[in-house]
């Protein structure tokens, strides 16, 4: 079956079963480590791995949300140590894999290789969009090893199509099998994901797929997923009850019940997933991941979505107004890993405030 | 006062910057430039400056009747490792500006004086240039359990050897984190950012130290230590007062010290924003200074 206004698939450059239209990956218990403030427990891991297996998600990925090596002063100290929670959830899932998240300057190639050793079978690569050739290393190593290789350009709103293309090019090129346009701040509009993943596909549809990884933070999670889809992306990101950074990402729930209507097969059954949803993953969550001035603020101003804790943390500590942090973030250009500069926002704006 | 002589082996944009530097010092005259490219701008530039250029490589230079008492090696890791042999046993000392770590590691504000007799320096990482004065500014007050360090650099700034070798970098930085800075458990983090206009240099380090560690002693440390680098790299700037964070499970119980610093460049090749590169060739000009020191009035005695 074809999706009415994709491009023909390549078969030959898809890593998984003819009878997926797309591939899910489910998220929460990466990105939802963000709005866990990395605090999971392997009970939780092994509770939600199993219950999204169940339901037939093929793709969980599991990781601090900066990935591997992320459990730091900067991004949060994790909870329980992520190659633990990723070898709770190797152990506990029958049919689905288990991906892993590293970022280039964060983790290193020994992190990749000990995710592996836990039962890791998909290795994500993350770097900023314009950034690319710093995951060479990393993907060759990965290929090397065996792992399933993914690419993420982070904060693909900051670039237009054609240099994600190139960018996608060069990941591709050191061994990576699919490329994701990452909206990490939420901040990409329908047509501003379809061009850019429908470039994506033109430059490297014959060798790798494209895949799209969206945010809630404007309210166009679901929106924007279809849009990709009908660009050509195949292999699709979101998170069960929107559970990750900012206001969290696509629901992986709810598209699934979109796609079942738009005759899209994900192997996925809805009423599990549902259930999944309200019984396992909510008592998960500490609060439900919202719309709010904050987080609608960092798709407004293209902020990064994971600083939403840190600049709440940093907004308390200094007595100034978050929404302010966000927007002098977004100003200054950061890119998602500088989180350590928030601090020096809210600073700054505190002597404003008392000048 | 008589110079110490010396050659840059690697006329890109950090060989280039250096001898600028060099040729302000008033211990050593950088006297070669030695590449493998004939097309390298940075040859002309050295000669230019009256420096002696080859593009025939290090070979053509130990060949030479003369040679230097020092070679800055300003090419990358690889090349360091292969040649470093060869230097030592031509009596010729080198300050090594790659990660490749063939001689101890050399902050100039920290450890300077220990290596001044030293045959080959390693100059870590530019990372570690920055973040490692302000972990010893900590550790020297009160033992540091855990210290872990951000540095953020424009995109431009970082050339191909950064990039098809990030690891090496967090690597070798969190290691001079624990053995020079002082920290028990070191973690080094680096970000390359694209914003245009190019973002000067930041630099974040995180201290894990005792609830009961004396709080304004350790301020008091850093601000020296900041004045320390800043004899060598003006633009060394602290850019906000030391912040303590009181013990809680975020911090794992510790105290936590934040130092915020920017690092801007002197602009003598490279641009300014570029203080990742500035404070290397900054702190290699430093380290070579201090090891001529040594050398002459070594001599004189």
């Amino acid at each position: 079956m074809s999706i009415a206004g994709a491009p023909e698939l390549n078969k030959l450059s898809r890593t998984w079963s003819d009878e997926l239209d797309i591939r899910l990956t489910d998220t929460c218990l990466r990105d939802g480590s963000h709005h866990k403030r990395h605090q999971f427990t392997g009970e939780e891991v092994r509770s939600i791995i199993a219950a999204l297996d169940e339901a037939g998600v093929p793709v969980l990925e599991v990781t601090h949300g900066d990935g591997l090596g992320g459990s730091s002063f900067n991004y949060g100290f994790s909870k329980t140590p992520e190659q633990e929670l990723i070898k709770i959830a190797a152990e506990t899932a029958k049919r689905a894999k288990i991906a892993f998240l590293m970022l280039p300057g964060v983790g290193t190639k020994d992190d990749i290789r000990e995710a592996q050793g836990n039962g890791g079978s998909i290795c994500r690569i993350a770097t900023h969009c314009t950034e690319a050739d710093t995951s060479e290393q990393h993907f060759g190593l990965a290929r090397e090893l065996g792992l399933e290789t993914v690419g993420f350009l982070m904060m693909s709103h900051t670039q237009p199509p054609e240099v994600l293309a190139q960018q996608a090019r060069i990941m591709v090129d050191a061994g990576c099998q699919c490329v994701y346009v990452v909206d990490s701040a939420g901040a990409l509009i329908l047509e501003g994901v379809s061009d850019r993943v429908a470039a994506l596909v033109a430059e490297i549809g014959d060798e790798a797929t494209v895949g799209f990884h969206g945010h809630e933070n404007l309210d166009l999670g679901c929106g924007n997923t279809v849009m990709a889809v009908r660009a050509g992306a195949t292999q699709i990101d979101g998170s069960v009850r929107r559970f990750g950074a900012g206001a969290g990402n696509t629901p992986l729930d709810a598209f699934v019940g979109v796609a079942d209507k738009l005759g899209w097969r994900t192997g996925v059954d809805f009423l599990k997933i549902l259930d999944a949803s309200e019984d396992v993953v909510r008592p998960a969550m500490p609060e439900e991941c919202r719309l709010d001035r904050m987080t609608m603020m960092m798709g407004y101003a293209g902020v990064y979505s994971s600083f939403l804790k840190h600049a709440g943390n940093a907004a308390d500590r200094y007595g100034v107004s978050g929404a302010r942090i966000l927007a002098e973030a977004g100003r200054r250009k950061l890119i998602g890993g500088q989180e350590d500069q928030l601090i020096d926002i809210a600073l700054m704006l505190q002597r404003e405030q008392e000048g | 006062m008589t110079k110490l002589t010396a050659a840059i082996v690697g006329p890109g944009n950090i060989g280039t910057d250096l001898m600028y530097k060099l040729l302000r010092s008033d211990v050593i005259e950088p006297r070669w430039m030695i590449g493998v490219d004939p097309e390298s701008p940075g040859l002309d530039r050295a000669r230019e400056k009256g420096l002696e250029a080859s593009a025939e490589g290090v070979d053509w230079l130990l060949k030479q009747d003369e040679l230097p008492d020092f070679i800055f090696e300003a090419t990358s890791a690889y090349v360091h490792r292969e040649y470093a042999p060869r230097y030592a046993e031509a009596g010729i000392r080198a300050v090594d500006l790659t990660p490749a770590a063939v001689g101890p590691a050399c902050i100039p504000a920290v450890n300077g004086d220990e290596h001044a007799g030293a045959e080959n320096v390693n100059m870590i990482t530019c990372g570690g240039q920055a973040t490692i004065p302000m972990v010893a500014a900590v550790s020297r007050v009160t033992p540091v359990s855990y210290a872990e360090i951000v540095a953020s650099v424009a995109s431009l700034s970082a050339g191909p050897g950064t990039r098809q070798n990030i690891d090496e970098f967090t690597r070798t930085t969190s290691r001079g984190v624990e053995t020079i800075g002082g920290a028990e458990q070191g973690k080094a983090i680096i970000i390359l950012n694209p914003a245009e206009p190019p973002m000067i240099m930041r630099d974040t380090i995180f201290c894990a130290v005792a609830p009961d560690a004396d709080r304004e002693a350790i301020a008091d440390s850093v601000h020296r230590m900041v004045a320390s680098v800043q004899d060598y790299v003006p633009g060394y700037r602290l850019l906000q007062e030391p912040q303590f964070d009181d013990p809680s499970p975020a911090t794992r119980g510790a105290t936590k010290v934040s130092i915020f610093l920017e690092v801007e460049g002197a602009g003598d090749f490279l641009p300014p924003y570029s203080g990742n590169l500035d404070i290397m060739t900054a702190a290699a000009t430093r380290a070579g200074e201090g090891m001529a020191r040594f050398a002459l009035e070594g001599a004189r005695a």
